[in-house]
């Protein structure tokens, strides 16, 4: 089961900066680690995440397995219009999530 | 905590097949590792010169668990289109793989900073590393003292 979450203020003043929160839930398994037999545990992590302000894009980060479990990204934003945060996550193994954030410009 | 059974299981496994589970260390993993760190960078950053400076990369300098390291980088740029960071890249000397996240923005970001965790293998230097949209590249680095590491629970690599 694929979760994400995202925390975007439902309101902001024109021009603003505002902060974005992300969090997903995901193991991001390194490939590095090895069971109890030796076997390496094949790698599964998220490899891309995009975040897009009405089709703009605000911000694209490459994540590798060095990225902690669950992971989080904070980062910021120009608040110019009212309108939706588009939030996608891309990883292994076809896992892929997708969030819309409202935001209300005044 | 490994118990006898599974101390016994361990090593009939590995003595039974030996080339599946290599338990050795690589004698060149020190040089390995200085070898892709060197050519991860060389990858973002070309033959261009890196100055250090403007970037502010936070991490805290005595970290008890390398599985999950608050780590915040801000870069010190006005974020006009005419003047704005294009990327931040950090990388670490140590992990198994140098690279650890690309953040690539612009001028609709308001603000060039982002904070993530990440995991750290070793008590090392983090460097985080900033292209700017006039093509220059500014850096900064961060000591940190790892006690318990991420990713060598079972001492393997």
């Amino acid at each position: 089961m694929a979760r994400a979450v995202v925390t975007v203020p439902p309101r902001a003043k024109r021009g603003e900066i505002v902060e974005i929160k992300t969090l997903a839930q995901h193991t991001m398994e390194t490939g590095f680690r090895r069971t109890q037999t030796g076997e390496l545990i094949p790698r599964d992590i998220i490899r891309t995440f995009t975040c897009t302000y009405n089709g703009v894009e605000v911000c694209r980060v490459e994540l590798h397995p060095a990225i902690a479990a669950n992971p989080l990204i904070a980062f910021t934003t120009v608040a110019t219009e009212s309108g939706a945060l588009k939030f996608e996550w891309v990883g292994d193994n076809g896992y892929s999530v997708t969030e819309i954030a409202p935001i209300k410009v005044e | 905590m490994t118990t006898r059974r599974e101390f016994l299981v361990l090593a009939a496994a590995t003595s039974a097949i030996p080339g599946v589970a290599t338990a050795q260390i690589d004698p060149n993993l020190a040089a390995n590792r200085k070898a892709a760190f060197q050519a991860a960078l060389k990858r973002i950053v070309g033959d261009a010169r890196v100055t250090r400076g403007r970037v502010k990369l936070t991490l805290p300098p005595l970290i008890d668990n390398g599985n999950s390291v608050p780590l915040s980088v801000s870069v010190d740029s006005p974020m006009t289109e005419a003047d704005h960071v294009k990327a931040i890249h950090v990388l670490t000397e140590k992990n198994p793989l140098p690279d650890v996240i690309t953040f690539a923005l612009g001028p609709r970001a308001g603000r060039a900073s982002f904070a993530t965790r990440v995991r750290l293998a070793d008590t090392q230097t983090v460097t985080a590393i900033a292209q700017m949209s006039d093509g220059s590249f500014w850096s900064d680095g961060a000591e940190v003292v790892v006690t318990l590491s991420a990713c060598l629970e079972e001492g393997l690599i």
